[in-house]
């Protein structure tokens, strides 16, 4: 029972920073039908530029997460502008291309301005062991999960309530009628950019403050592929729950069936999903009618 | 390009006139070829033409919808107002007070009815958008009861009331329907054009409407121009048009005896070199 709770606690962790991760990707694709394979060096620049302004300027952690957030912010329109809007009208093969090409680039300034060496990160969030149902978990993943939950809920609540969030999802569905009411097609891709890279600079600090600064951050963004393949590719709430689901049958997989399994486990997930249902849990299926 | 009969044509108080704009798709499609036309404020105009004559183009060249689609006015100007707009972007056109309900409705398929409305008044600063969803809602009671429900699958007539109450919300003060009997039954059509007449005498929105149905055109219409292959071709009052030979037959299908023809023998004539001086 401990097992299973501190398997479960850990699981939505990762889910839910996932998840956060994963509604950037979902934004990009929903709005202008780009595949972001950038959206892990997203996480990686969130988490250096926090430890370079916390552990190398000394920060307080506030001011430092909000310059890291305004950074984020920058880095997406920057994205948006030099590199995808040249792009449009591109086949779609060659947006990709792009973005793969942005990722190792992105990487590669990573990995020269701090090197290749993994740091300890400034511990800003405590993270002394407490104490649920009989498991032990840090704080800081109790944290991480609160954190990333209520930025979801923020966001939710923003698609579905605020009109600049009703129109990125009419943005979405039809670009030319959304410029006939006015709705500016560019500023809602910058939008939808600038969630992207913030949410997932969050994403990338929540993951360093558990496991460190370093290269891997990227990986834990790979893994929102088998995310969002299982939650649509074009759904806000399958992020969400995509994610957490990922993050719990990892967890529970390396916990009761064996560590390196767990790994392998959501790109299962991943091909099955392909093949049963290729638009996701929640993926919009197209609608047609006469 | 001659009245249909000695009338002066309509020319107090225009709102929006085209002067001899071209428009060119990819650089090389000429599709309109010095067309012009005058909308004065608080009245319904009519623009009709068979498929292809460029009604829809004459709309997009003015709302500022080319660009997406490669388009462009190389020649003339549209002014709206006293101000040249024709090389305004989209927003910036909606914000001056025109809008345009696209052909084919476009309503935003995943989105509820309701928040097809609330994008449609984006443009709006003021705060009384709540009021006017229920303005829209007095319209079109069966918007209301179907508010909640995603807008891909209302049917056809509730997605053009739709499309319509979106216009509504950001209150223009010129409102371009393009082909709003598209696809929809007789009676549905009448209670469109009805509303659509309503809303012209309740709010005093300047009305320009395209419409390949001549005869309903005519029957809301204050004037109205005929359109074939990028210029007008005739312009007049209704009930002038009316009487116009070449309108009763190839428009509102009427032989000179009065007779309706059916849709097949109308269709047959495509080309209308008599209006082609
Ligand atoms: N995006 C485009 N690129 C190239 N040519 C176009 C484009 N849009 C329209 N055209 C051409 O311009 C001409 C006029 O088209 P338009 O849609 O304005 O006609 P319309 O009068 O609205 O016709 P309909 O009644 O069928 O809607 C047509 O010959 C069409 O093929
Ligand atoms: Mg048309």
């Amino acid at each position: 029972m401990d097992l299973f709770i501190q398997l479960t606690l850990t699981g939505l962790t990762n889910g839910a920073i996932l998840a956060l991760a994963a509604l950037g990707f979902v934004l990009i694709y929903k709005s202008s039908d780009v595949l972001n394979f950038a959206q892990g060096e997203f996480l990686l620049v969130g988490a250096y530029v926090t430890f370079a302004m916390l552990a190398q300027f000394g920060l307080h952690w506030t001011l430092g997460m909000a310059l890291t957030i305004l950074i984020a912010i920058g880095l997406g329109v920057l994205v948006e502008r030099l590199v995808l809007r040249p792009m449009i009208g591109e086949p779609i093969i060659s947006v990709i291309m792009v973005t793969i090409g942005l990722s190792s680039l992105l990487k590669a300034i990573v990995s020269t301005i701090w090197g290749n060496l993994p740091k300890a990160f400034p511990p800003f969030i405590p993270s002394q062991p407490v104490q649920i149902l009989g498991a032990t978990v840090g704080a800081d993943r109790l944290w991480a999960i609160v954190i990333a939950m209520l930025l979801l809920g923020i966001f939710t609540f923003f698609f579905r309530r605020s009109k600049e969030g009703i129109a990125m999802r009419a943005v979405a569905d039809d670009q030319q009628a959304a410029l006939s009411m006015g709705i500016s097609v560019k500023k809602i891709f910058a939008w939808a950019w600038s969630i992207a890279a913030a949410t997932a600079a969050i994403g990338g600090v929540l993951v360093a403050n558990i496991v460190g600064v370093s290269g891997e951050l990227a990986n834990f963004g790979v893994r929102v592929f088998p995310v969002v393949i299982l939650g649509g590719l074009d759904s806000i709430p399958g992020a969400i729950i995509g994610g957490v689901i990922i993050g719990l049958l990892e967890s529970y997989t390396g916990g009761y069936i064996g560590q390196g399994l767990n790994q392998v486990l959501p790109f299962v997930v991943l091909i099955i999903i392909l093949m049963i249902r290729p638009y996701g849990l929640f993926g919009q299926e197209i609608i047609e009618r006469v | 390009m001659t009245g249909a009969d000695s009338r002066p044509p309509l020319t107090e108080g225009i709102m929006l006139t085209l002067n001899n704009i071209e428009v060119i798709y990819n650089d090389v499609i000429l599709v309109l070829k010095g067309m012009s036309i005058q909308v004065p404020e608080g009245k319904i105009v009519g623009l009709l033409g068979s498929n292809g004559a460029g009604k829809s183009t004459t709309l997009k060249a003015i709302s500022g919808l080319l660009k997406p689609e490669d388009g462009e006015v190389t020649d003339g100007s549209i002014e709206f107002l006293g101000e040249t707009i024709h090389h305004k972007d989209a927003a910036d056109i909606v914000s001056r007070g025109i809008f345009q309900v696209m052909e084919g409705r476009r309503v935003f398929e995943h989105l509820t009815a309701e928040e097809n409305l609330i994008a449609g008044g984006y443009t709006r600063r003021d705060s009384n958008a709540h009021h006017d969803i229920e303005m829209v809602y007095h319209y079109f009671p069966r918007l209301k009861e179907r508010r909640h429900q995603t807008a891909g699958y209302l049917s056809g007539g509730e997605q053009q009331m739709l499309a319509i109450g979106r216009a509504l919300m950001a209150r223009p003060k010129l409102m371009m329907l393009d082909e709003p009997s598209l696809g929809l039954a007789p009676l549905l059509v009448m209670e469109i054009f009805d509303i659509v007449k309503r809303i012209n005498k309740e709010h005093g929105t300047t009305i320009l409407i395209v419409e390949q149905n001549a005869n309903l055109t005519l029957g809301v219409a204050d004037y109205a121009y005929i359109m074939e292959n990028g210029r007008i071709v005739l312009e007049g009052y209704p009930a002038d048009l009316r009487e116009n030979a070449d309108v009763r037959e190839f428009y509102l299908g009427l032989t000179e005896v009065g007779q309706r023809k059916s849709y097949r023998d109308v269709k047959h004539y495509k080309r209308r070199k008599r209006w082609l001086s």
